[in-house]
């Protein structure tokens, strides 16, 4: 067992937990845009299952201590591999570019520190305005509940969070589009067959989680305190 | 009479490991399109030589033919030059035209320090052998041959894997200078052979731990090293040796 712990500091084991996290945050925010998605269902859709969310009770809490972890343990070893990266290469090249080819050096790959940061430090505003946020007590079905919709819905009027929010789900497209690939890879899930084609799904679930979460922030921006979709 | 030209470098120029480096600006003329890339370089040397002025410039070679793994440029950013599975003796000047200007920088990594001007020490990857990168058997007289079985596909991979010649570009182009293709080629080319696998774990272990010793970053998956390859090795070897390394932690190699 040490030496399976030792195997888990190695160059091997790193890559191989920073996979294992950002698959499990993966599983995370297709959840969490499924949940998002209730603000465009019945007049209290999102009340509701926000209200079940939290009735869970220590189940939440464990849930939310997991992604606590995960989110801790993936930054932790994502700004390691960083910092390793600058010290295994002292002297730079004076110039610099990629041969292409099989090569995935893209945006999305260089920058996987910096969408990562910004994300990191995005998850404090995100948790502390809404999770933490001052909302209004509404009867729903005969208890007590958050009326967290209204706060979703008067945040993402103020266009600093309705196009703050769409910045950041940019990045996470990026983040994302060398991460999902890049996570089968370090579980050594690596095929001459199907590399390609996971790739291609990692870029297509990329694209389709940046927009599906930046859609949100827009269309509630857009559409004003007022609109159909939105009022009760 | 083929097509001269003139070409303008900029070659880093460092008297010493601990000296500082910089690059130096050179114009080449009567360069012939059928030069290979260092063939540029001697007639650069000659020149130099014939004026007297400075040491002439110090760069690894050996066989000219592509198969030794001595020549280790990075050529206007990229190791070997831009063509795909190339080694810079076999670029050719045809790849260039009048009036260029080409930066030309030794391979830069923590793990293969500059010896002088363009000439790296590449002595890592023969530590990195050491650690396991063979297979320990009694030798005695030659055995017939095919008097062990390996199916075709089996025999036709190693043999894939077994065409890196540990010219070191894959640490070159790595934005994280690491040795993953190198150390998963020769994991690949050994273990999946029926007189590595006894030594499969072990082997893993030792030659992983190696690398990390000397100092390469990790592999954050970004297959600049297969782009770079000479010999075009797929960074399915890094996932091999991933496989491999983490099975033999979980029976419980020795770390």
């Amino acid at each position: 067992m040490a030496s399976f712990l030792k195997a888990l500091k190695s160059q091997v084991g790193r890559k191989l937990l920073t996979g294992i996290t950002g698959l499990g945050l993966i599983i995370f925010i297709i959840f969490h845009l499924l949940g998002n998605l209730q603000l465009f269902g019945d007049a209290q859709a999102f009340n509701e299952y926000t209200y079940t969310l939290e009735s869970l009770g220590w189940i939440l809490y464990i849930l939310e201590a997991g992604l606590v972890v995960a989110f801790l343990l993936h930054a932790y070893l994502g700004i390691s591999i960083w910092l390793k990266r600058r010290r295994s290469r002292p002297n730079g090249y004076e110039k610099y570019q990629s041969k292409g080819g099989p090569s995935h050096q893209t945006w999305a790959s260089r920058s996987m520190i910096f969408t990562g940061t910004v994300l990191l430090i995005f998850l404090v505003t995100h948790i502390s305005t809404f999770k933490f946020g001052a909302t209004e007590t509404i009867m729903l079905n005969g208890h007590e509940a958050r009326d967290l919709k209204t706060l979703v819905i008067n945040t993402f009027q103020n266009p600093l969070y309705a196009f703050g929010y769409t910045a950041v789900m940019v990045l996470l497209g990026f983040h994302l589009g060398h991460g999902f690939w890049s996570a089968f890879t370090s579980l050594s899930m690596k095929h001459t067959q199907y590399s390609a084609l996971i790739y291609s799904v990692g870029i297509v679930f990329a694209i389709l989680m940046a927009v599906g979460f930046l859609f949100i922030p827009l269309y509630i921006y857009f559409a004003g305190p007022d609109a159909a979709l939105i009022s009760y | 009479m083929a097509d001269t030209f003139t070409l303008h470098l900029k070659v880093w120029r460092q008297a010493g490991p601990d000296q500082d480096g910089k690059l130096v600006d050179y114009t080449v003329d009567n360069v012939n399109e059928h030069m290979s890339f260092l063939e540029m370089l001697d007639v650069l040397n000659e020149q130099i030589v014939a004026e007297g002025r400075e040491e002439p410039i110090e760069f690894d070679y050996d066989c000219r033919e592509g198969i030794c793994g001595s020549c280790d440029l990075v050529i206007n950013g990229r190791a070997h030059g831009p063509k795909a599975m190339t080694c810079t003796c076999q670029l050719h000047m045809r790849n260039y035209s009048d009036g260029d200007t080409i930066v030309i920088e030794p391979f830069r990594a923590k793990g293969f320090p500059v010896i002088k001007d363009l000439v790296v020490d590449r002595s890592a990857f023969d530590r990195i052998i050491e650690a396991g990168g063979y297979v320990s058997v009694r030798t005695g007289a030659a055995p017939d041959a095919n008097s062990i079985p390996i199916e075709k596909s089996v025999a036709d991979t190693a043999f894939d894997y077994a065409t890196c010649i540990g010219c070191g570009a894959c640490v070159a182009a790595c934005p994280n200078s690491s040795a993953s293709l190198f150390t998963g080629a020769k994991l690949a080319h050994l273990n999946r052979l029926p007189q590595g696998e006894p030594e499969r774990k072990r082997r893993t272990v030792a030659m992983v731990e190696q690398m990390e010793k000397e100092g390469f970053g990790d592999c954050s998956n970004y297959a600049e090293c297969e782009a770079v390859c000479p010999k075009g090795i797929s960074i399915s070897a890094i996932a091999e040796m991933r496989r491999n390394y983490m099975k033999a932690a979980f029976a419980g190699e020795e770390l």
